[in-house]
């Protein structure tokens, strides 16, 4: 009998585990849908972003109070993991403080003192981001994008954080010989006298409940990542690891239009001609994105990873002015999509069943993605790499190129280009003309 | 106004130093003409030794790629690389920030590999070397606001040189509350400027004119000359075109050299 709380503990956490590996399996799988694109160069510059970016929140900073807070979090969430490494012995062997005795008595105060400070630390915090998420008016916050799911999502994160860390508290409040050896209890020492009206019996089994709460909650947690934007806890750090490194203004130039091109530039090739021998057969590529398939696997990465801060949002000048463009709804819908196309393909045994859908159209419009000014102030604001611009770069080389379909405006405009080498109807003999005008 | 073309030079058998890549907009924009008049007056007085392409030039191809026109952009841009090459050119000078971030950035890939500066770029490079020196009395005292072009500042992180080179014309320089890798854009970019804007509630120059106007300027600067016809137009929308004026910093620096 006594050891049926320490097997319960263990199924718990085989199948709390197990079932976030299932999850982390399907997010690569989906990821690998896109395209492949290579950003192996350059190792030593991207494990710099990585530690600088992801790790060093370099870029949260921007914005000083939000950032501030979110390091906080942060870094009281990741700290106090450590002891979580000790829950999990102690349910597993059901011993009670394992490191106490490893560590020595002065160390293991000191750490569990500390986490005791973070864990109040990002309660504040948590409150301060709630009131600002739904009290302040922050216009990021109060997009139409951000109704319903979006906005209940970032909400529940900062319930859960708020419920863990009392719970770590009350756990170590309730702790009888904890309290009376008087250290590592700087905040709960306070907690403690709340419980002093119960008998012992019952501020025990206060205690375990804390206990397992706690451990089952960072479990719930766990699992819930995948299913919301905190999922960049953990994406961050590839994410950034692979974001672009190249001047933002560089755009790719698409290959198989290269080779295209050089056929239909060269007199003498012949276009008729069976491709070489081992030559990767080109022309069957689409030009452009129409779907999530047709993106590449950093831009589908990108739309896991996006915190739904909207930081690109309030920076875009599309958006400012009052255009349906939002380099953060890009991203969001991006995922949606991603989700709906994996759906699919586990409902369909492995393989994707047309759904007579797309990205184009049934989540981004053409009226958004025609109002882009190339202008990079989402890419320059988020914190975490994560680039709106190349998605909406590859949809519309979809249109043109694919449907025709830009703007009448912009096919006088490529017309102009293509017969006088200007985007206005000028003749080229003029192009020296302004010399002598004065 | 002297400005040798490659063709010409070739002929007496030279090879100039510079190219000078004008740009659409510097050759047929009768405002950006201005610009692209006022650079070779600076060229000219630091005794630069440059030519154009005159009539063998071509679009760039950045409005058709911006637009999503890959085809139309790599045709152009093999053909103004075929005549680069033809040319062996090694250095190109531009006004223009589109021009500039495609020659230097995208062209490389497609064969045209070459050292390019941003006008800004080149002419604070002349002060450096001690062959150009700017007058600092013509614009004293004068208050003036930088706007960065997208396609300079965050697209290739140029945000020094032309501040250097405002410094040095003794004005009195103020920043927008959103400048250097924050700026708003004009508006202009990724094609917009050839197309009438999608519906919104204002017009992104119109925002972006009211950033400038914030910091009470009499001139608003500018490095490029698409950012230079919606801040100018910016201005007309709010009627203030008699107290400030949009220059580029070409125009600036010739100026101040009474050029
Ligand atoms: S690049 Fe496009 S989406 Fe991004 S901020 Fe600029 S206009 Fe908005
Ligand atoms: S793309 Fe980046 S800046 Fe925009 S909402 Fe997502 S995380 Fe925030």
């Amino acid at each position: 009998m006594q050891y049926l709380p320490n097997l319960f503990f263990a199924l718990a956490l085989i199948f709390g585990i197990g079932f976030f590996v299932m999850n982390v399996r399907k997010l690569i799988r989906n990821i690998n849908l896109g395209k492949d694109i290579d950003r192996s160069d350059n190792k030593s510059q991207r494990w710099k972003n990585m530690a600088m970016i992801a790790l060093g929140q370099s870029k949260m900073i921007k914005r000083p109070f939000a950032g501030f807070l979110h390091i906080v979090v942060y870094v009281g969430f990741v700290i106090i993991n450590i002891e979580v490494l000790e829950i999990i012995i102690d349910g597993l062997f059901g011993t009670h403080r394992v490191f106490q005795p490893i560590l020595g008595n002065n160390l293991y105060a000191f750490l569990i003192g500390t986490f005791e400070i973070l864990a109040a630390l990002v309660f504040v915090s948590v409150i301060i981001f709630w009131l600002r998420r739904n009290l302040a008016n922050i216009k990021r916050f109060l997009s139409k994008e951000m109704k319903g799911w979006p906005k209940n999502d970032g909400n529940f994160i900062l319930y859960f954080e708020m419920v863990l860390m009392s719970l770590f508290i009350i756990m170590n409040a309730t702790d009888i010989p904890f309290q009376e050896a008087g250290i590592g209890n700087p905040i709960s020492q306070f907690v403690a006298p709340w419980f002093s009206d119960f008998s012992t019996e019952t501020i025990h089994t206060i205690e375990k409940t804390a206990w397992w709460i706690h451990i089952l909650g960072i479990l719930v947690f766990l699992n819930y990542l995948y299913y919301s934007k905190h999922l960049h806890i953990l994406l961050a750090f590839p994410n950034t690891f692979y974001a672009n490194i190249n001047p933002k203004g560089q755009f790719d130039n698409l290959e198989s239009v290269t080779n295209e091109v050089k056929l239909m530039m060269d007199p003498s090739a012949d276009p008729y001609a069976a491709p070489a021998e081992g030559a990767e057969e080109t022309v069957p590529e689409k030009f452009g994105a129409s779907d999530v398939t047709d993106l590449n696997w950093v831009q589908l990465m990108n739309s896991y990873t996006c915190t739904e801060c909207g930081r690109c949002t309030s920076s875009c000048p599309a958006n400012l002015t009052g255009k349906e463009l939002s380099p953060r709804n890009i991203m969001m819908k991006t995922r949606d999509r991603l989700e709906e196309v994996g759906n699919n393909i586990d409902a369909n045994g492995g393989s994707f069943k047309d759904d007579g859908k797309q990205l184009l159209n049934d989540y981004i419009t053409p009226e958004e993605l025609w109002a882009c000014t190339s202008c990079n102030a989402c890419v320059e604001e988020c914190p975490i790499g994560i680039d709106p611009l190349s998605i909406i770069t590859d949809m519309r080389r979809y249109l043109v190129m694919e449907e025709s379909a830009a703007p009448q405006e912009l096919n006088m405009m490529m017309t102009n280009i293509e017969n006088n080498g200007a985007p206005w109807q000028y003749n080229q003999q003029d192009r020296l003309n302004w010399k002598d005008e004065e | 106004m002297n400005v040798p073309t490659m063709a010409e030079m070739m002929a007496q058998g030279k090879q100039p130093e510079v190219l000078f890549w004008v740009g659409a907009a510097g050759s047929y924009d009768d405002r950006a003409k201005k610009i692209s008049r006022a650079f070779v007056k600076i060229l000219h007085q630091a005794n630069v030794d440059f030519a154009v392409l005159g009539a063998e030039e071509s679009s760039t191809g950045d409005a058709a790629k911006r637009a999503g026109n890959e085809f139309l952009f790599q045709m152009q841009a093999m053909m103004n690389i075929e005549v680069l090459n033809g040319y062996e050119v090694k250095t190109i000078v531009t006004c223009d920030p589109h021009s500039f971030n495609t020659l230097k950035n995208e062209y490389p890939s497609l064969g045209g590999k070459y050292k390019v500066y941003h006008h800004t770029q080149f002419i604070k490079k002349l002060i450096d070397e001690g062959k150009l020196t700017v007058d600092d009395t013509n614009l004293k005292g004068k208050r003036l606001t930088y706007h960065d072009p997208c396609y300079l500042g965050r697209a290739n992180e140029v945000y020094e040189s032309p501040r250097d080179l405002i410094r040095r014309l003794g004005v009195n320089l103020t920043e927008m509350k959103r400048s250097k890798a924050t700026a708003l854009c004009c508006g202009a970019g990724g094609a917009q400027m050839f197309k009438e804007p999608e519906k919104g509630d204002k017009d992104i120059n119109v925002l972006r004119t009211e950033d400038a106007l914030e910091t009470k300027p009499q001139i608003i600067a500018t490095g490029c000359p698409y950012c230079n016809t919606m801040m100018t137009d910016g201005i007309k929308f709010k009627e203030k075109e008699s107290q400030v004026k949009v220059q580029d910093i070409a125009e600036l620096i010739a100026e101040a050299n009474n050029l």
